[in-house]
């Protein structure tokens, strides 16, 4: 049984990693010192908001990519907010794929769009892979009744 | 359960994104602000009291009660832009300050912002400073009311 140090330890470690990898950036650590006692799952409940909202922008984008003649108006609408929402939280890698993926729309170039797509896509699942090991070790911490450390 | 308190500076945040609402919102809540959001234009507009045929007083709405709007610019149907138009169209909510939001750093966007009356430009995403220069200014718009 991992003591309260040995958790946060591992917590700063892990956390940090995600920083150097660049799959958050300094907009996370904006969220994070948002959360307090009285809104504890403040963080969750909007990295959950952006996962689902990416999930189904994923989808509407790969329907949009199948049609005859592709809208990239209607495309960009959905980047732009695709890009917006990974901006907000922090989802650095996510983020960065939107904005080659605007400018492919401009451009109108399918293999492009549907290159970034896909980069999207991985990138989702690679970063709520990551916030689900984040959370977790958050949660161990608290119930060993520790509090989990501030990344400055 | 929030108490309400006169005091209390109300924010309307409007937002398409349902992600960036809960942010602004979290973001306002922690510099001690009330805070309505509202995910369009016409949403905003019909909370303020203000609709397309009423430029007159109508005191059914909500706009007395709004101390500051902060607004998304790029938003499907109505735009940010459009939005701050309609407010300081209005003999009700022209002095209510607005500030629009936007991930894109436009000068001409800016400059025609500013010069439709906004208070200030602000680019996303937000944070804790920008929402603390936010509160500033809202004690000085209070202060200058006095």
């Amino acid at each position: 049984m991992a003591s309260i140090a040995q958790l946060q330890k591992q917590f700063i470690e892990y956390t940090t990693t995600l920083y150097s990898e660049g799959y958050l950036n300094d907009q996370f650590k904006q969220l994070q010192k948002l959360q307090d006692e009285s809104d504890p799952n403040f963080l969750v409940g909007l990295v959950s908001v952006f996962l689902e909202d990416s999930e189904k922008l994923i989808k509407i984008l790969e329907t949009a990519f199948k049609q005859k003649t592709v809208d990239y108006e209607q495309v960009s609408l959905h980047v732009h907010r695709f890009k917006g929402g990974s901006s907000s939280i922090g989802a650095q890698r996510v983020t960065s794929v939107c904005v080659s993926f605007m400018n492919y729309c401009k451009e109108k170039n399918l293999d492009g769009c549907l290159w970034c797509l896909q980069q999207a896509n991985h990138e989702c699942i690679l970063v709520r892979n990551k916030f689900e090991v984040l959370f977790r070790l958050e949660q161990q911490i608290l119930k060993a009744g520790g509090s989990i450390p501030m990344m400055e | 359960m929030e108490c309400y308190q006169e005091d209390v500076p109300h924010v309307l945040a409007v937002d398409d994104n349902l992600i960036d609402r809960k942010l602004v919102e979290k973001l306002l809540k922690s510099s001690s602000c009330r805070v309505t959001t509202a995910e369009n234009g016409m949403r905003a507009l019909e909370y303020l009291g203000l609709r397309e045929t009423h430029q007159q007083s109508n005191f059914s709405g909500n706009g007395s009660k709004v101390n500051m709007i902060i607004t998304d610019y790029c938003m499907p149907g109505m735009s940010g832009y459009e939005l701050l138009q309609k407010i300081k169209e209005s003999s009700i909510l022209k002095e209510v300050p607005v500030i629009i939001m936007s991930s894109e750093n436009i000068p001409t966007r800016i400059n025609e912002c500013l010069e439709m009356g906004a208070e200030m430009f602000m680019l996303k995403p937000l944070k804790l400073s920008d929402v603390k220069k936010l509160r500033h200014q809202l004690t000085n718009v209070e202060g200058d009311k006095r």
